[in-house]
């Protein structure tokens, strides 16, 4: 298979502009010939899904949520970028573009991202006409806040609840659709395969989750728009719903899966705290703003507070490692998140870290000092020069509690600590990934007619992911490149007409679906499907997380094609096919995390270098920092699917230029 | 910060298997629950148990477990997302909890939100009145223009934004002992209301939307002022007074 990712030739700033110029089109009375079927309601697939409709074509739109308003983008929450430079800091779309491949560790395509800046300021106009309720300063004017990885501030948000705002501004345009028929909305429906015919996508079966029923749906093209796959690692800050079957399963027909290695794990946690846990909660970033972040710098300090016996307030300032001031001054505890991240492991795994769980995982995030010059500041402003202690602390609690209260009330319910009198507790965990499945420039995967918007693809991150990125390239896929790219190919569809579910590839499609769920139901185990999850988890945790190793990921490899081997024969779902059945939904999805968990092992033991998300701990340099190898890395690797061993899959490369901005080292000291 | 621990609890849950059959409150024990876990989580524990007893786990809605998808539901020990105010049940804790109690756990208990199965409602009412008009017409062209020539009041803003923070869960029809929505209804009437993007269409917003609603077979405001008290996000019952104002200025036009 040769892969070729249509970057359009020209100028950066000239591509995509000359590139739709020249895209087909589809007459609008042709339109309603024409129907989409799109897989995902979140950021991506909400606004794809809204785009076609108001366009003219037929739209069916499919969640497993009780309603798209829940998809997991609403629980993004520091903010959207955007290159508007209303601060008058020098932000343009060349510097939106710059940060975006540096932060991504030179490991993104250079014209998916550059279109990505291109269509940010659209993005934010888009959702202020749709009534999105962006902060705004006292002039009406839209309030903007900085970022890891950035030196200027072009973060939209509303609150802690950016994400929210910006679904549910997504969701008012779909429902819109809804109301006028244009879409059809399948909620609690679970896409569990893809159906070809003639090589083409042309539709999809699904479970409808109440039911049981599984259903056939046909289409002249077929959108992927359902997320990450972070919950291979069952610990993570994704909804416990989030899965990877529909990628999972068009990988299996063909469309290569890219990078599965990058997987971002995000440095401000609530950490574990035991063996009954089912998710992890993330502070927000912006956190980072306003705190430092320390551990005790004498191993017998750290011992005492994971006993119990001294509390991080009784620590001297000069017993305390502010480890990412010291090691980058430049931007401090604003540095990346791989970057924050992997230094807060490499100071828990020298015995520093506070957490008194099974492997001491906690750092703290101390607001002590912000509380100290806010509250000092507060006091001047309001002509009082010469402040108590008491009224310093009073005043800093309260500009804490304007600005962060909402999480500091989520820790204080989660931990039972209060984080305006004791430091709070953070460990990085697995939050997004930026691997996914491989698409052109087009956002079309190497099946035609099926296209990957999101998360669900690779394209626009890299290796690593800056802050409030992913709802941009959500939107920004959904709102402004599908309905161009996807008009482009369906052109060649007008006069195709229906397209028959009585095909035989449907069902034979629906036969597949139905035998793997009636062999899960017979199968009579003795095990849950939570079981084989959890040591899926700690299997990729341990040796596929955070920090890698050859050795490690040859063990993880063959421990996980036991654990699958042993999965098939020893799983229990109980239940039956013909009703709602949550362990049978899980099952089927746990059977995909596995297989993706050992590609995710064999991408990284072949990828023999470091790069933001992916660290070889045989590759770093003399400071501990991630040494890439541009000679021999500098690609995409995608996968392709070869039968039920994975360790049999190929791997392409999609060989990785920089014509406009020029590969270095990243540096944040 | 209390240690955590563990206790042992009983439970009485609403099973039922379908929307057409009738359900009945079954009793399980269940032991060495750990107090730092999550409600769910002890939910979770409990389905581990009855699947290795070859039981059937009760069916919840749940999904983001961090307080904002509004999927997680619950009534517990006879209240909206349970024992503690401004949160969802993903965010409740079982250190609310002591050993030996025994926690009542029931569905949302709605004429407009049906039981689907044990403990899952069904809530696409919401979807649909939000589809009579909870929107703004405006087009994905990418030519819109500039979003800083549409100012709008900081105030106005701010307001706009706490009605818009309303997550959907329910929890306000729930606890209305007239199973009224219009606090979810007047939530997002007022973020459009409020806003000089939402002006256009603002009278037959409110005159679709409060006709959906009465379709769907939610009850009236008799202003008990409950579901201000249970939502997990502090929506104001000031959203239900501007809906009242807007459908009544809607309907002299």
């Amino acid at each position: 298979m040769k892969l070729d990712s249509k970057i359009p030739e020209g100028h950066i700033s000239q591509k995509w502009t000359d590139y739709k110029d020249h895209l087909k089109l589809v007459a609008p009375n042709n339109r309603p010939k024409i129907d989409i079927i799109v897989v995902g309601t979140g950021l991506a697939g909400a606004s794809a899904a809204a785009s076609f409709a108001e366009m003219g074509y037929n739209v069916k739109a499919f969640c497993y949520q009780d309603s798209p308003r829940r998809a997991h983008s609403i629980a993004a929450q520091g903010g959207i970028n955007a290159a508007k430079n209303y601060q008058n800091d020098g932000d343009s779309t060349f510097r939106l573009f710059y940060d975006t491949i540096k932060g991504g560790d030179y490991r993104a395509r250079e014209a998916n991202v550059h279109r990505l800046a291109e269509v940010s300021g659209n993005i934010i106009d888009q959702c202020v006409a749709q009534g999105v309720p962006f902060a705004r300063d006292y002039g009406g004017m839209l309030d903007n806040r900085s970022f890891g990885g950035t030196q200027v501030q072009r973060t939209f948000y509303a609150a802690g609840q950016t994400g929210q705002q910006l679904l549910l501004g997504a969701y008012s345009s779909l429902s819109r659709q809804i109301g006028l028929g244009k879409i059809d909305m399948y909620n609690r429906h679970e896409m569990l395969e893809l159906v070809k015919v003639d090589g083409k996508a042309r539709g999809i079966i699904a479970r409808n989750l109440i039911t049981g029923e599984i259903e056939r749906h046909s289409a002249h093209a077929v959108i992927i728009a359902t997320g990450g796959y972070g919950n291979v690692y069952f610990l993570s800050t994704n909804a416990m719903g989030s899965n990877v079957t529909a990628g999972w399963k068009i990988h299996k027909q063909g469309a290569l899966f890219a990078n599965p290695c990058y997987v971002q794990i995000h440095p401000t946690c609530i950490p574990v705290h035991g063996t009954n846990q089912s998710k992890l909660t993330l502070m927000s970033e912006s956190l980072r703003n306003s705190g430092r972040i320390w551990v005790p710098k004498k191993k017998e300090d750290a011992e005492a507070i994971r006993a119990g016996k001294m509390k991080p307030t009784q620590i001297a300032e000069e017993d305390r490692d502010y480890y990412l001031e010291r090691k980058y001054p430049a931007f401090g505890n604003l540095v990346p998140r791989d970057v924050a991240s992997r230094a807060a492991k490499e100071v828990c795994d020298a015995g520093h870290g506070i957490e008194a769980n099974d492997t001491n995982e906690g750092v703290y995030l101390d607001f002590s000092t912000e509380i100290q010059s806010k509250g000092k500041q507060t006091a001047y402003a309001k002509g009082n020069h010469n402040p108590s202690q008491e009224e310093i602390l009073s005043l800093g609690k309260k500009w804490l509690e304007e600005k962060y209260g909402n999480l500091f009330t989520m820790y204080q319910k989660i931990t039972d600590e209060n984080p305006y009198e004791t430091p709070m507790k953070i460990y990085p965990a697995v939050h997004y990934t930026m691997g996914g499945v491989w698409v052109d420039y087009n956002l079309q995967s190497t099946i035609p007619g099926c296209f990957v918007a999101g998360e669900a693809n690779f394209s626009d991150h890299g290796a690593n992911r800056l802050g409030a990125s992913a709802l941009m390239q959500g939107l920004a896929d959904g709102y402004f490149v599908l309905p161009y790219t996807v008009s482009d190919y369906l052109s060649g569809d007008i006069r195709t007409g229906k397209i028959s579910t009585d095909l035989p590839e449907f069902v034979e499609a629906e036969k597949n679906v139905k035998d793997s769920i009636n062999k899960f139901l017979s199968n009579n185990g003795t095990k849950t499907v939570d079981h084989f999850h959890k040591r899926l988890g700690l299997i990729m945790w341990n040796k596929v997380g955070m920090g890698r190793n050859e050795k490690g990921l040859q063990e993880a490899i063959g421990e996980i094609a036991s654990l699958k081997e042993e999965f098939y024969k020893d799983v229990y779902v109980p239940g039956s096919s013909d009703e709602l059945n949550p362990e049978l939904e899980k099952a089927l999805r746990v059977a995909d995390f596995i297989e993706l968990g050992q590609l995710m092992a064999i991408d990284a033991l072949q990828r023999k270098e470091s790069c933001g998300g992916h660290f070889r701990e045989e590759y770093q340099d003399a400071e501990g920092e991630t040494l890439r190898d541009d000679e021999n890395f500098k690609f995409v690797g995608a996968w392709e699917y070869k039968g039920y061993d994975i360790k049999n899959e190929e791997l392409h490369k999609e060989e990785l230029k920089y014509e406009f901005i020029k590969i270095a080292a990243r540096n944040y000291k | 910060m209390s240690a955590a621990k563990n206790i042992n609890i009983s439970l009485q849950i609403w099973r039922q298997k379908n929307s057409k059959e009738k359900g009945k409150m079954e009793t399980y024990k269940l032991n060495d629950v750990s107090t730092a876990s999550s409600f769910l989580e002890m939910l979770d524990q409990l389905n581990e148990q009855l699947v290795n007893e070859r039981k059937e786990p009760i069916a919840f809605d749940h999904d983001c477990r961090e307080g904002i998808c509004g999927m997680c539901s619950l009534y517990i020990n006879g209240r909206a997302h349970g024992p503690d105010t401004g949160i969802t049940t993903c965010q409740l804790h079982m250190r609310m909890f002591n050993d030996g109690d025994t926690i009542v756990i029931e569905p949302w208990r709605s004429a407009a939100f049906p039981v689907i199965k044990d403990l899952i409602v069904d809530r696409t009412a919401f979807d649909r009145i939000q589809q009579a008009g909870g929107f703004v017409s405006v087009n994905t062209s990418g030519n819109t223009i500039d979003a800083n020539t549409i100012p709008v009041p900081k105030d106005d803003a701010d307001k706009a934004f706490e009605a818009a923070a309303c997550i959907g869960c329910g929890a306000c029809v729930a606890t209305c002992k007239n199973g009224s929505a219009m606090l979810f209804v007047g939530a997002k009437v007022s973020q459009y209301a409020l806003l000089p993007q939402g002006k256009v269409e603002a009278t037959n917003r409110v005159l679709n939307m409060v006709r959906q609603m009465d379709e769907e077979g939610f009850g009236n405001c008799t202003n008990t002022g409950a579901c201000e008290v249970e939502c997990p996000k502090g929506i104001s019952l000031e959203n239900i007074a501007r809906m009242n104002r807007e459908y009544l200025s809607a309907s002299l036009k």
